[in-house]
């Protein structure tokens, strides 16, 4: 990336990711230390074009595997983001949970909104974080600030790509 | 290689924040966890298990049902028999609401070991609606003209009676006296004279009776009265359940059938002891809303709510009862009140008193109905110490003036809007509720109860525990004393806004209070719905 102020951008992109990670490490440990936490109710009162999808997921059969796998994802990211270690993937994961969650309450204005705390058309927090983990999708940091600044002393195969 | 100080904190900065941030979930989770098993061990409060019924064994109860209307056929699948125009009903609702779950919470209900013998129903177009269903080659049920016909038929073990309301006694006592086993629908009775005969009938026989309140089997109620034996909530000073509804069938304006006509349907039958009016669809179909038949809302919903704390408290038959109302929200002909307040005293009860001896003692129970508006008010029991909702759900919310809690309180370890005890067996289970009138019932755990996150239908429990009273001589929750408070109850209500007048309990004589120059029973059964002080004073 060409800029004036790269150091700029990379402090912000990282302070951006690890905001994120901290983010979705709070929610997971918390949901993982309180043996009560299920998502049933978000599914359950889940609206708009896949409210059929997420009502198959609170079946008494599956909602154990779907709590144990939201609460696994919000790790993988957590853990990802604020290590600065394959955070690319831990991104992709980050991605597809948030759209998930937007996807079960989407704030279509046509739709009532239910346990929301502000105000939004269409662009909701979900969608922003969403976003935010795109960025750090494509602008890693990890060399930066993160373990990934170990891998970067070693020629990896991405570099020696690069430098052919 | 050689690290720098400056290598080690880019590479494992993040190692600290991803500590801290887990460290602070785990502590608050942990803190959290702790503070409410501080409070759920003060309070002691433990949920309740469903109720071990002995298997129904032997040969199958044959059972008759007397009324094959809306409730009867409920009843009839609570005992497993659902029609094939059930069946038809439920696959269009699914195709609109997937959610439904009436036909799945049907093929999973365990089944009883009942007969259904035979149905007796005036209307021609009900009674072959049942046999064109339950006729089977493992199942042969037969049609009888009349409920005596039937109880002396020596072909039915138990009766079900879904009929109106001055119906429930004649029939009730025909069978206890030829010891016939008997379910019958709220009210238990339609007149205080009834009540006694009732009574009497049931003592005397040695058949079982059980009065089809049918909330007794939800599990939240049993562990509401562990919460109020335990002084969870204090002293009690005030109840207050509520009836809001706003629809056509909650109003009791039920459909009339098209085949209805003096051919189809044996009028002189369903008056019965009724005065003699003319072949009327409307009273046919619409008994609920007439004095003659029913008993408005105070024989039909106020019962619910009065043996659903009645079973909670068991405080018993009010010292007197004062009423008032009026027919505001739909004057369409009925006699019955659709608007009513019931205050209820009970002077001498006590839930038990965290404060100074004799400080603290009776109770006001507030019954406040409209047809006219359908705003969820929730059940609230309130006491010096602490607040309840009762439904299917269960909250308790500490007062802030408590003495019990007053420690806890200061010390920030609870606070008074934010609930200390919450029982929800159904919070894994999804609800798909077609109408308004069985939102109303299931909000007040009418409809169906949670055993182990599953919902079952709290009738066919009711049924099941009267099926094993009859097989394996165990005992019936809603048994005559229940029902005989709950139909005097129901009576000094309906009374008292009748008259316009305290209506008082003698408990030492176990009788209404009398009133000079005033039948009970006559004034109960009159259709003039409010007698005015002038006409009284001249009897």
């Amino acid at each position: 990336m060409k800029t004036k102020n790269e150091n700029g951008v990379k402090i912000s992109i990282a302070l951006l990711r690890i905001f994120v990670g901290w983010h979705f490490l709070y929610e997971g440990v918390i949901k993982l230390y309180n043996p009560d936490w299920t998502s049933f109710g978000y599914l359950a009162s889940s609206q708009g074009p896949l409210k059929p999808l997420f009502a198959v997921l609170t079946q008494q059969s599956v909602i154990g595997w779907v709590d144990t796998l939201n609460i696994a994802a919000l790790l993988v990211v957590g853990i990802t983001f604020t290590l600065g270690i394959f955070e690319r993937k831990g991104a992709i994961v980050g991605m597809g949970l948030l759209a998930l969650y937007y996807l079960a309450h989407p704030s279509f204005p046509w739709l009532a909104q239910v346990n929301v705390e502000g105000s939004y058309w269409f662009v909701n927090k979900n969608l922003i974080e969403l976003v935010a983990c795109l960025v750090v999708f494509n602008y890693p940091t990890g060399q930066f600030f993160g373990l990934d600044y170990f891998m970067k002393r070693k020629p990896s195969k991405i570099k020696s790509y690069e430098m052919d | 290689m050689k690290w720098t100080r400056r290598d080690l904190l880019k590479g494992l900065g993040g190692l600290p924040i991803l500590g801290v941030v887990w460290w602070a979930g785990a502590a608050t989770s942990a803190y959290k966890r702790g503070e409410r098993s501080e409070i759920l061990n003060q309070l002691g409060i433990t949920p309740s298990l469903p109720p071990s019924i002995p298997n129904i064994e032997g040969d199958p109860v044959r059972v008759g049902i007397i009324g094959f209307g809306i409730r009867g056929e409920q009843l009839c699948r609570s005992l497993g028999f659902a029609t094939k125009e059930w069946y038809e009903e439920i696959k269009m609702e699914m195709e609109e609401n997937p959610n439904n779950r009436a036909l799945e919470d049907f093929e999973r209900q365990e089944k009883l070991n009942v007969k259904l013998a035979g149905v007796c129903d005036i209307f021609d177009v009900r009674a072959e609606r049942a046999l064109n269903s339950f006729n089977t080659s493992d199942n042969k049920i037969k049609r009888y003209s009349t409920y005596q016909e039937m109880i002396h038929s020596g072909e039915v073990d138990a009766i079900v009676i879904a009929t109106p309301d001055h119906w429930h006694a004649p029939m009730a006592i025909e069978a206890l006296k030829n010891n016939v086993h008997v379910y019958v629908e709220k009210p238990m009775t339609h007149t205080i004279a009834e009540t006694y005969e009732l009574q009497t009938a049931a003592e005397e026989s040695e058949a079982v009776l059980s009065v089809g309140h049918q909330h007794r089997q939800t599990l939240s109620f049993k562990t509401a009265r562990d919460i109020v034996e335990k002084g969870t909530l204090g002293h009690v000073s005030l109840i207050q359940t509520n009836t809001n509804r706003n629809d056509d069938n909650g109003a009791w304006n039920y459909d009339i059938h098209e085949k209805a006509n003096p051919q189809t349907i044996d009028w002189q039958q369903f008056l019965g002891s009724a005065p003699q009016v003319p072949f009327n669809k409307n009273h046919f179909f619409r008994w609920r809303k007439w004095w003659a038949y029913g008993s408005g809302l105070s024989g039909d919903l106020l019962t619910h709510d009065y043996d659903r704390l009645n079973c909670v408290l068991n405080m018993g038959i009010p010292d007197s009862i004062m009423a008032s109302g009026g027919i505001y929200t739909h004057n369409d002909g009925r006699n019955v009140p659709d608007v009513l307040q019931v205050n209820m005293e009970f002077p001498r009860f006590s839930t038990g008193s965290s404060q100074v001896k004799g400080k603290e003692q009776g109770m006001t129970f507030c019954y406040s109905a409209t047809l006219g508006n359908g705003f969820n008010r929730p059940t609230i029991l309130m006491g010096h110490d602490a607040t309840m909702e009762l439904g299917n759900k269960l909250t308790v919310w500490p007062d802030g003036a408590s003495t019990r809690y007053a420690p806890m309180l200061e010390e920030e370890k609870m606070y008074p809007h934010t609930p200390i005890y919450q029982y929800n067996p159904a919070a894994n289970v999804p609800d798909a509720i077609s109408s308004a009138t069985s939102q109303y019932f299931a909000d007040k755990g009418l409809m169906w109860t949670y055993i182990d996150g599953v919902r079952v239908d709290s009738t066919f429990l009711h049924m099941r525990e009267w099926l094993s009273a009859i097989k394996n001589g165990t005992k019936v929750s809603c048994g005559i004393q229940e029902g005989f408070d709950e139909a005097i109850t129901a009576h000094m209500a309906g009374l008292s806004w009748k008259l316009g007048r305290r209506i008082e309990w003698d408990p030492e004589k176990g009788e209404l209070k009398p009133i000079e120059g005033i039948n009970f029973d006559e004034v109960l059964l009159a259709s003039d719905w409010k007698i005015e002080p002038q006409v009284l004073q001249d009897v």
